[in-house]
């Protein structure tokens, strides 16, 4: 369970959230909407430690600020729109690095890393690729040895930025798929998306930040309605439902 | 079953073996090469007759024991302590830096020993004793300088403010160095002769001043090799794995940079062994940093220790300054490494 309130962050002396306040209970995905600038990104951050904030973040109960740094990294994983990949390294390589926060300072793995490890490839499918190096995947196995190192962290908590960006269609899918299959292992899942209608088809809530807070928070049905989209994306656009699905289509006046 | 093959590569055996092989051989061509020549064979029973309780009578004549013990040993075994070093912090340098093209004299190290020993070299008199610790503390106080106005300089875990400020602190003190070499046009050639570098004056002496810096410093290093590959994948994810980024990058360049200094105050300033040599182990090796910070520091050893032997041998009698070439063989090697870097 994940619970900020009234939680405010500044950068570099400008305020890019202000007093945002919502709840994630456990094993729920919750997406955060915005336009550009809204403050989705920053939000993710704060929940990873990696921005100070003020107001109160809770993470099942305990205060993040009160965490460490590696007690935080067992508890979430961030996955960064564009992660960097070390080109040279092995696939195997880069998702042990996913168990930094359990070895000591200058250990190396043990057993139960690498076993954890590859059940992490396992899960992705990437079995036969533990030996390739990451220069000589294509972006659908780049973005799943990326899901497989934060899986190897082994953390009830996965913030996702913008997990679709530059992939196709067909791999957009396939990656919130991926994702979606995850939540079986008990994952809370955090993520900011850009498409309004792949936001409302996976997650199971929606919130929309708008210039750093909440405008609106609720069900695909809530959330995405042609005002509130008019109003905060500054867009004009046509909503369908059809089944209990929101389709949100652009339109010209 | 997978899970065999999922492990970190680390140093693959043959090239340790490779690296290390490599590291003995140019040990004993040091001391084998020179004005008179004595073979590999002669050399070990030499050294097996040195150690106690092992029964091996030394092949070689008193004269020759003093020109491979006194003269060569120093010199190459300073080389190699050099060459090691360098090549390691360069390695680590590029990891903190996450740039493959920094060296590590990037925040200041070489501008400060250069300002530290022209200093005591035009107002020091004779005492070329001095130069040395001058040279270190030059270097020291550089980066120190450089560091703290780079942390200054707002976001204190942004590497690009850092590098900036080493190039401010870089280019201040080089501009002082200049005005004071001028200032003693006197003592021209002496700064020269220690700026380009070389092992012609080395003595046993020199040897043992710098081996605890540069033991120390290169055992925190390899040390921090899986920490170098965590930095690889970003500030943010390394930081979202749990590890401090601001106070290892502070560690592993004070570490760096101390062992930097140690080794340019006594061999002067040596360019592109830090860069030549790690990028060719990750070229023929590995890019991970369990490879290549223990591999560099082998093979820089190595290399330096080659090196020096070109430089007291191409033009014998005559000495050419160890900087000069490999600035000759890395300058071009740069340009190789610049272009498939694209």
């Amino acid at each position: 369970m994940i619970e900020l309130a009234d939680v405010s962050v500044s950068l570099g002396g400008v305020p890019v959230l202000e007093r945002i306040s919502f709840r994630v209970e456990g094993g729920e995905w919750v997406g955060l909407l915005g336009p550009n600038g809204a403050g989705k990104t920053t939000a993710l951050r704060a929940l990873a430690g990696l921005v100070d904030h003020t107001g109160v973040i809770r993470l099942g109960g305990d205060e993040l600020s009160g965490l460490g740094r590696r007690a935080l990294a067992r508890r979430v994983t961030l996955v960064p729109q564009q992660p960097e990949r070390p080109p040279g390294l092995t696939v195997a390589e880069y998702v042990l690095l996913g168990r930094t926060p359990y070895l000591s300072y200058f250990g190396s793995e043990r057993a139960a890393d690498r076993a954890a490890a590859a059940r992490a490839l396992a899960r992705l499918e990437l079995d036969r690729f533990a030996t390739r190096s990451l220069g000589s995947l294509s972006g659908g196995e780049l973005q799943r040895a990326v899901l497989a190192r934060a899986l190897a962290q082994e953390a009830k908590i996965l913030l996702l930025d913008e997990p679709t960006t530059a992939l196709d269609l067909g791999r957009q899918q396939q990656a919130l798929e991926l994702v979606a299959s995850l939540r079986e292992d008990g994952l809370t899942i955090v993520s900011a998306m850009h498409d309004l209608t792949l936001a409302g088809l996976y997650s199971d809530r929606l919130v929309l930040l708008d210039r750093g807070r909440v405008a609106a928070e609720g069900s695909a049905t809530d959330v995405l309605s042609p005002d509130n989209i008019a109003g905060w994306y500054g867009a004009s656009v046509k909503v369908v439902e059809d089944d209990g699905t929101i389709y949100v289509l652009p339109q010209r006046d | 079953m997978i899970f065999a093959e999922v492990q970190p590569r680390g140093v693959p055996k043959p090239w340790g073996l490779c690296a290390a092989a490599f590291l003995l051989l140019a040990l004993l061509v040091g001391l084998g090469v020179g004005s008179i020549a004595i073979g590999p064979v002669g050399i070990v029973e030499s050294a097996l007759s040195h150690i106690p309780f092992v029964h091996v009578d030394s092949p070689l004549s008193s004269v020759e024991e003093a020109i491979v013990w006194q003269l060569r040993a120093p010199r190459v075994v300073l080389a190699a302590l050099v060459g090691g070093m360098l090549a390691v912090a360069g390695a680590s340098y590029q990891g903190v830096f996450r740039n493959p093209l920094v060296d590590p004299y990037l925040l200041g190290v070489a501008a400060g020993a250069g300002l530290g020993a022209t200093l005591v070299i035009a107002y020091g008199g004779a005492s070329g004793q001095l130069v040395p610790p001058a040279a270190f503390g030059g270097a020291a106080l550089s980066v120190a300088l450089a560091y703290a106005l780079g942390r200054s300089a707002g976001r204190s875990r942004s590497t690009t403010a850092l590098v900036l400020a080493g190039v401010t602190v870089a280019t201040f003190m080089a501009a002082v160095q200049t005005f004071v070499q001028q200032q003693h046009s006197d003592q021209l050639q002496n700064v020269y002769v220690w700026l380009l570098g070389g092992f012609s004056t080395a003595t046993w002496h020199d040897v043992a001043v710098v081996t605890p810096y540069i033991a120390v410093s290169t055992t925190v290093l390899v040390l921090h090799r899986r920490v170098l590959d965590v930095l690889s994948v970003g500030d943010d994810e390394a930081a979202s794995l749990g590890v401090d980024v601001g106070r290892v990058r502070l560690v592993i360049v004070a570490a760096a940079t101390i062992g930097t200094a140690a080794a340019v105050a006594v061999s002067g300033l040596i360019a592109f062994v830090g860069i030549i040599v790690p990028h060719a182990i990750r070229m023929l090796v590995s890019t991970s940093y369990r490879a290549v910070v223990p591999l560099s520091l082998l093979a820089g050893g190595g290399f330096l220790a080659l090196t020096d032997v070109l430089a007291r041998t191409v033009l014998s009698p005559q000495e050419l300054p160890i900087g000069v070439i490999t600035a000759f063989f890395g300058a071009p090697f740069f340009a190789v490494v610049l272009a498939r870097n694209r």
